[in-house]
């Protein structure tokens, strides 16, 4: 199990490399190294993931160095490995490797390579070190280890003002979760006095029951710590109230939002609440906390997914919709589907969002659907990948055979539906609102992207591109005539993407036809805790409730998916007026869904605005009117008044004071000495 | 090493060459206070090579008794000893700061430098409750110096102000501790540290002691010199004022207020939170809305400080050692900030944020250093700026859970301040066309981030090498607190139907 280190640190050394090459290393061996160094870390990780599915290994721990020892409060630089760690170490490593070769072709144009590819490995290697920790502040390190990672890349194109803001707010917003998730490690040390995750586990269940005191009211302990932790998970998962920098993190390039805002850094706080599971099932409020939010997180998400016309943004709701669907699966105790499902999101989720790059990157770095249509004959292979990701996000499948996400999705709705909980029945049937939209926006965006006629010639991207190809004063004056009329190619010629890139679509696509399937019974079926081997709770009464759901209950999702499909279908092939029309007929509904739901002009004016007010006020009334003006500005008037007939005495140049001060301290002195 | 006078040595060297380089032309003036500099720092290695950890509390001692009690005592602890290593590792920085811009005066400002380093080594080892006193009052004259020489348009505002602040709390401070000498009989630190005053007493004791360390810390209100000092000093000043200056007052409350005064301190316990909270939240907004680089740093430091003095007064191991790896921490990168400050002050001659922009584009060894500066000032988890604050609020968190909640919202707004501070320098379009001709960092400022860069990581990486030399020493003041410490106010209380051993086991962690 020595691999592991291997695992984790080689894309921390290939990320120093490149970055301190950067320039003087040149293109080609930074990301030779880096890619290198991953491809090398997820060859190594699958086998470790196979000694797990066959049963052959056990979770170890290996120590790598002190970190810090303070009285009582100790924790080590130390990789654990068990089953949850194996399946986030082939997550990772595996959508990192590819992410890094797509970026070979997606990046191209680009002149500062090195340090992309320096930020993606670092962030692989803070990733690694989160789903590895063996106690809270390592997990706390690797936390805001992806957070900076994610900082950098949001912010990677750093002339652009919208990416510098996307970077900050990402930050600034993760850090009200990390403080949360903080708070949950100091309150966890000292009810158990240890933050090392395996014995706060062992200890949890004996903390039932008891209470604590939390800002000056008594709680139940478990309560607290758990929801503690959980608001870093909103944070880093960007669940409801928490959720606003996802969409806004799209300012990076596309291949980061497919690592780290889809496949990888997001899931961090599902993961970790799997990890904790045995410490949230001591807390049944806590649970059911979760439990709502995740379900409130995946209608509200998948509302606004309805309504965007930025491919990646369309996507990046997804995504936080399927967040929803983890926690709420995580909520009502079933831990295996939720990380089912994170399992195989991660292949259709990084597909999608690296099909949407080959979009972008054949269209101009144009975004906006409106803009698209017709393309599934100029970039077939993209075309197809895609199609597979969104029959896998959609869930398409019957009879126990499907893609992927019909096996992890349909098993946490009957998990939410079987818990049989108030909560539980929320999530379920926000769930299957949620997927019923999931089916429309994921055909939506298929539809507009690649069927019905070419409407490039609105474009400015498609434009730029055009006159950029042919200098002619002629194509000029057609260029008014194509800004008024939305539909034809403008003369542009997409291109489908290069084979670097292809080929990680090609096997994502695999994946998120395969990896559902193929993986159910290791993950959510009888006899599973064999699998687990105690990594996170399982509850085997939990899956037989699902075999004995109602038939209509089963078949639901697959109804809503048919529905959705149909209505996108009808939408956006059939009577391409329609949505409009509905839009019109909703007005202030759809403006406040398509505004998503307001949330950031809330909070603009709730603290953004008041923060530099206050910080105006207190600096210039405060500081300045207030404590200078009474205090040493005062005393140097009742000075000045007094001084004035000892003027004479006094020279004013600096170092005379520095002698009446040593005198002073002379004379204070001889009197100690007279004393 | 028993018996070689090490510590005499290390304030002797910089005093000859103090000396020495008032009567000499800039030039070798320069290489003098590098080499004097760089020597001191050889000899802290030495020191630190050589102290017994888990030996002698008080190791390297050396007494002369002078005159009635009073004598010339050196000794260093743990906490001393890091104090110490970390002036003498930021002087040769400063001397590097300092090469070029610095041109006139040269030899007098080189002089001053010096003395200071005597002075701030002074105070760390001084182990006579008098000694202690002179070199702590008397490294106010050469940064009045420093800044009132060398500083910017402002300077005698500025220095006039620092010393107002200052002087009125040492006066205070002087009166206690003639008091002290009287009642106790001795002027000797290590025994008055054991020494129990009576508590009525100890009140009036801890607030002169208070006057001063919180001006120097410094603590909300009484803050407001340190903007205007930064602003104006020069950038070594701003450097050895942010790193080690302000350590003085959390060093006094570590040696003199906390184990003399328990009582007092436990009983003061709330007035320190009440100011920190304020200081950490209204500093961090002000931070928010400057304009002014070094004021932004300069404010950032106050909320900083805020983390160590509620640390200092959680009066448990974590909150203790976390507020010594906060000041370490601080002195390092925050002097570090300083310097990238100056650096591109040097280039362009105003501190004023939105004269630059887009730095990482020519300077982008420049950016990645500052990057690194502001996540350790940020707190991420690796660089030296978490493991500090991690353990001081832990620490806190077992005494006042408001206090904590308050406090830790200053890791959303130093996040806040410091992005956007970068943001607004390295980041977006190089709009100013001066600012974009800037050339990248030289071999001389590599010279000194570099190692700026390793430290900050290294003590993020592996505090232990931080944590063991003071181990001893923190947990001798944890036990002397012990009778003094408050309770918490989140214990936990096992449920009825609970087994009773459990309880036990539950208050057993919440200690």
């Amino acid at each position: 199990m020595q691999s592991i280190l291997l695992i984790v640190f080689l894309p921390l050394l290939a990320a120093i490399i490149a970055g301190l090459g950067n320039k003087q290393l040149g293109n080609v061996p930074a990301k030779v190294v880096t890619t290198g160094a991953l491809f090398i870390a997820c060859a190594l990780s699958w086998p470790i993931f196979i000694s797990f599915l066959t049963g052959s290994a056990e979770a170890t721990v290996v120590p790598v160095l002190t970190w810090v020892k303070s009285g009582p409060m100790a924790f080590d630089w130390a990789l654990r490995v068990d089953t949850l760690t194996a399946v986030m170490l082939v997550v990772v490593t595996s959508v990192s490797a590819l992410v890094h070769l797509y970026s070979w072709g997606y990046m191209d144009e680009e002149p500062d390579q090195p340090r992309f590819f320096a930020y993606l490995s670092l962030f692989t290697f803070a990733m690694l070190m989160l789903v590895t920790a063996d106690n809270l502040v390592q997990m706390f390190f690797g936390w805001e280890g992806v957070g900076l990672a994610s900082y950098l890349l949001i912010g990677f194109w750093f002339r652009k003002p919208s990416a510098c803001a996307a970077a900050i707010k990402a930050f600034v917003v993760n850090r009200v979760g990390d403080l949360g998730f903080m708070l949950g490690i100091f309150g966890t040390f000292l009810v158990f006095g240890t933050v090392s995750i395996h014995e706060i586990l062992q200890a949890a269940p004996g903390m039932a029951g008891s209470t604590i005191g939390f800002l000056g009211h008594r709680f139940d302990t478990m309560t607290v710590l758990c929801l503690l932790l959980f608001i870093g998970a909103m944070g880093k998962s960007a669940q409801l109230g928490l959720h606003t920098w996802l969409p806004d993190a799209m300012e990076g390039p596309t291949p980061v939002s497919a690592l780290i805002h889809a496949a990888t850094m997001v899931t961090a706080g599902v993961f970790m609440v799997c990890r904790l599971s045995p410490m949230f099932e001591t807390s049944p409020t806590a649970m059911a906390f979760i439990t709502v939010i995740g379900g409130a997180t995946c209608f509200f998400a998948a509302t606004i997914g309805c309504t965007q016309w930025d491919i990646k943004r369309v996507i990046a709701y997804s995504t936080c919709s399927q967040l929803g669907y983890m926690f709420f699966a995580a909520g009502v105790g079933a831990y295996g589907a939720a990380m089912f499902h994170l399992f195989t999101h991660a292949f259709f989720k990084a597909l999608l969002f690296l099909g949407a790059g080959s979009v972008i990157h054949a269209m101009h770095h144009e975004q906006d659907m409106r803009f698209y249509g017709n393309l599934r004959k100029h970039i077939p292979i993209t075309f197809w990948t895609m199609t597979a990701g969104t029959l896998a996000i959609t869930g398409v499948g019957m009879f126990g055979v499907g893609f992927a996400g019909f096996h992890s999705k349909d098993a946490i709705l009957e998990a939410a539906y079987a818990a049989g909980s108030a909560s539980g029945s929320f999530a379920f049937w926000m769930g299957i609102f949620a997927a019923l939209m999931t089916s429309f926006y994921s055909w939506r965006l298929v539809f507009l992207t690649f069927f019905g006629k070419p409407r490039w010639a609105g474009s400015e991207h498609i434009q730029h591109a055009v006159h950029h190809h042919h200098e002619d004063p002629s194509e000029e004056a057609g260029h008014d005539n194509h800004v008024h009329n939305p539909e034809g190619t403008a003369g542009y010629h997409p291109h489908e993407s290069p084979l670097v890139m292809l080929i990680p679509l090609l096997i994502l696509a695999f994946g998120a036809v395969a990896a559902g399937y193929v993986f159910q019974h290791e993950f959510v079926s009888e006899g599973t805790g064999e699998f687990w081997k105690g990594a996170l709770v399982f509850h085997e009464h939990l899956i037989h409730a699902m075999h004995s759901i109602p038939e209509l209950i089963k078949w639901s999702p697959f109804i809503v998916m048919v529905i959705g499909l149909v209505t996108a279908w009808y939408g956006y092939i059939r009577n391409t007026r329609f949505p409009a029309a509905v839009a019109e007929q909703l007005g202030p509904v759809y403006t406040f869904v398509y505004r998503k739901w307001m949330f950031d002009e809330l909070y603009h004016y709730l603290f953004v605005v008041p923060a530099f007010w206050l910080g105006r006020v207190f600096w210039k009334q405060g500081d300045v009117g207030l404590i200078d003006r009474f205090g040493p500005n005062g005393a140097a008037w009742v000075v000045a008044k007094g001084s004035t007939y000892a003027q004479k005495v006094q020279s004013g140049y600096l170092y005379s004071y520095a002698l009446v001060m040593l005198l002073g301290l002379v004379g204070a002195i001889s009197w100690v000495i007279a004393g | 090493m028993s018996g070689f006078p090490i510590l005499s040595l290390m304030l002797l060297v910089p005093l000859a060459a103090a000396l020495a380089c008032l009567f000499l032309e800039a030039k070798p003036a320069r290489n003098l206070a590098l080499a004097a500099t760089l020597l001191d720092f050889a000899l802290g290695v030495v020191l630190w090579a050589n102290f017994d950890i888990g030996g002698a509390q008080w190791q390297f001692t050396e007494r002369v008794e002078l005159f009635s009690g009073f004598s010339y005592a050196l000794g260093i602890d743990g906490i001393a000893l890091l104090l110490i290593m970390l002036s003498v590792f930021l002087m040769p920085i400063c001397i590097g700061a300092s090469w070029k811009s610095i041109d006139k005066r040269v030899g007098e400002y080189m002089a001053a430098f010096l003395l200071m380093e005597t002075l701030m080594i002074g105070v760390f080892a001084a182990q006579d409750l008098f000694l202690f006193y002179i070199f702590f009052e008397a490294g106010l004259i050469p940064m009045y110096l420093i800044i009132g020489v060398w500083g910017g348009a402002d300077r005698i505002y500025a220095s006039y102000k620092f010393f107002l602040y200052t002087l009125l709390g040492s006066v205070l401070m002087l009166i206690a501790m003639l008091w002290m000498a009287n009642t106790a009989g001795t002027t000797d630190i290590p025994t008055l540290m054991a020494y129990d005053f009576d508590p009525h007493v100890q009140t009036w004791l801890w607030l002169a002691f208070f006057a001063s360390f919180a001006v120097k810390m410094p603590m909300w209100p009484v803050h407001t010199w340190l903007p205007d000092a930064h602003v104006q000093a020069p950038t070594a000043g701003s450097v050895i004022l942010a790193g080690v200056l302000l350590k003085m007052g959390g060093y006094g409350f570590i040696r003199f207020s906390l184990p003399m005064f328990p009582e007092a301190s436990a009983y003061f316990g709330p007035l320190i939170w009440g100011l920190s909270m304020a200081a950490v939240v209204l500093t961090s907004l002000i931070a928010l809305v400057q304009h002014d680089m070094k004021k932004l740093i300069a404010y950032s430091s106050v909320a900083h400080m805020a983390i160590v003095t509620i640390g200092l007064f959680a009066f448990n191991v974590q909150g203790l050692e976390g507020s010594m790896l906060i000041m370490l921490s601080h002195g390092l990168v925050s002097g570090a900030l300083f310097l990238c400050v100056g650096i591109i002050y040097d280039r362009l001659h105003t501190r004023e944020i939105d004269r630059y922009g887009g730095l990482s584009i020519n300077m982008p060894r420049y950016a990645l250093f500052f990057m690194l500066f502001t996540m350790a000032s940020v707190g991420l988890p690796g660089t030296s700026g978490f493991v500090g604050e991690f353990l001081s609020l832990a620490g806190i968190y077992q005494v006042s859970t408001w206090a904590t909640l308050i406090c830790a919202t200053g890791i959303i707004l130093g996040a806040a301040y410091m992005l956007y501070l970068y943001r607004r320098v390295a980041f977006g379009e190089q709009k100013n066309a001066d600012a974009a001709a800037m050339a990248d960092l030289d071999v001389r400022e590599l010279l000194m981030v570099v190692p700026l860069g390793i430290a900050v990581l290294w003590m993020g990486i592996y505090p232990e090498s931080f944590i063991a030399p003071m181990r001893a020493d923190i947990a001798a003041l944890d036990a002397r607190l012990a009778a003094a410490k408050p309770e918490g106010d989140s214990k936990v209380a096992m449920g009825k139907e609970k087994p009773v051993h459990e309880e036990v086991s539950a208050h057993e962690g919440a200690h």
